[in-house]
């Protein structure tokens, strides 16, 4: 049995067939080609596969693509251009990233960047709800994310520095 | 690490989710929040034939707050939503407490009450919540609606009195009294994960600082979350303060014999037994800790 289901995807709407088994992150993985999502445990441990879901960060593993029907979803591949939280271009200089992709470089919060997009959508969201996080708040916001690399101290501080910059605006 | 195939459906309405379910017994599940499905579907430790994915159910997603200060919460209210309603935190502080203990955010934004207390998880938060509020919980089925008192729903480890073509639809909390202490703690290898052991407690404080009622609710002691009757009955007609912590708390190992795994040792779970329920009650009747449902 498949299904067809209709959703927007990073701003762009499609209109798929998917087996019900296939979770969220297989489909933006394989159907969409997005391959941004990184798939660790495939479990529901690591956070690797964490995307946005009409504005919420859910584990892309824990939830099957079928659900995502009539929802919008935001993937690490989407944060760079399309949400007002990333800032106006001027902040965001010459890359094209968001400030916090911009700050998660800066402050070398990755090394072999698995977990990288998982931890950008996590703090992504984080930011929305929570424009000034202190650092505690950060640590309990990302607590469901591994990262084997950088201990995530560089993580902590680049997501509070993108904070920061963010409220600051482009005059700082 | 993939799902086997499974027919999937997604009912409307309560009656065609009953419907669905009577129909297809026991090769169905039913999908909530799907945050501990879907880890069994995928590690194959399941594999159903058929989903009924009850998150495009009407009306399982409510959460209304009584003037009274009882609520109703559908069965598929985000444990995120529990988490961040000022309401609710106003008037079932408790239920605010537990709620940063469980898991992670990205489980909590999908995550549901009614599929916490279904999976009947014993080191999970909400169901020793539950006990501690003395919540009834609303079974529906084919015959029609029954209720059931939180402290008998949980029957042993994963096992609920859902008969197997019942679904779980909402919780009524009672209205949490002036003059209530509450307090939650557990202990975690790493936050976020399953307790090794917990505490939920509500205490009742009566107009001459006196403890009337007391449920002091352990969870990832045993296979479903119990009561540590020694520790209440030792409370009751004490007064409030917070030097009884120490003499009640080593009672909460009284007729305990926790599992050993490899988290903890039983030992070790009787010491945390003990240890949580020292700091938990000291902290709940401490001067100026809250009471009741704030104003």
């Amino acid at each position: 049995m498949t299904h067809s289901i209709r959703l927007t995807v990073n701003g762009k709407r499609f209109e798929q067939v998917v087996e019900p088994r296939m979770t969220l992150a297989d489909f933006l993985r394989e159907t969409l080609d997005l391959t941004g999502t990184h798939l660790g445990c495939e479990h529901g441990v690591c956070g690797a596969c964490t995307v946005l879901v009409d504005g919420r960060s859910v584990r892309g593993c824990l939830m099957y693509a079928v659900q995502a029907d009539g929802s919008s979803v935001v993937t690490v591949e989407g944060l760079a251009e399309r949400c007002p939280l990333n800032g106006p271009a001027v902040l965001r200089g010459e890359t094209g990233l968001s400030v916090l992709q911009e700050s998660f470089r800066e402050h070398h919060a990755l090394q072999c960047g698995f977990c990288t997009a998982g931890l950008l959508t996590t703090a992504h969201a984080l930011l929305e709800e929570t424009p000034d996080p202190t650092p505690d708040e950060v640590r309990h916001a990302i607590s469901g994310n591994l990262c084997r690399c950088t201990g995530y101290v560089p993580i902590v501080e680049a997501i509070l520095d993108a904070a920061r910059r963010l409220r600051e605006g482009p005059t700082a | 690490m993939k799902a086997a195939a499974f027919d999937y459906l997604a009912p409307r309405s309560l009656d065609e989710a009953v419907e669905a379910l009577s129909q297809h017994g026991d090769d169905a599940r039913l999908l909530a929040g799907g945050q501990s499905l879907a880890p069994v579907l995928a590690l194959r430790l399941a594999s159903p034939a058929v989903l009924i994915d009850l998150n495009r159910v009407e009306g399982l997603g409510i959460l209304e707050i009584e003037a009274d200060g009882s609520v109703l919460a559908g069965a598929m209210v985000r444990s995120r939503t529990l988490e961040l309603s000022p309401e609710l935190a106003r008037v079932q502080p408790l239920i605010h407490a537990a709620m940063p203990w469980v898991a992670h955010v990205q489980i909590r934004n999908r995550g549901t009450l009614g599929g916490s207390l279904s999976h009947a998880d014993p080191s999970a938060e909400l169901p020793a919540v539950a006990v501690a509020c003395d919540a009834t919980l609303q079974l529906r089925g084919p015959s029609g609606q029954r209720e059931v008192a939180a402290g008998s729903f949980f029957r042993g480890l994963f096992t609920t009195a859902l008969a197997s073509d019942e679904i779980l639809i909402g919780v009524r909390f009672p209205r949490c009294p002036a003059g209530r202490r509450h307090g939650f703690a557990e202990i975690a290898r790493r936050h976020g994960d399953y307790a090794m052991l917990g505490v939920a407690l509500s205490v009742d404080v009566d107009a001459a600082s006196r403890i009337s009622a007391a449920r002091v609710v352990l969870f990832g002691a045993a296979d479903l979350p119990i009561r540590a009757s020694a520790v209440e009955a030792a409370l009751i007609g004490e007064p409030a303060v917070s030097g009884i912590a120490e003499q009640v708390a080593p009672l909460a190992t009284d007729g305990l014999e926790p599992r050993s795994d490899h988290q903890a040792s039983a030992e070790y779970r009787r010491e945390l037994a003990r240890v949580l329920v020292r700091r938990t009650l000291a902290k709940a009747l401490a001067p100026g800790a809250p009471s009741g449902a704030a104003r």
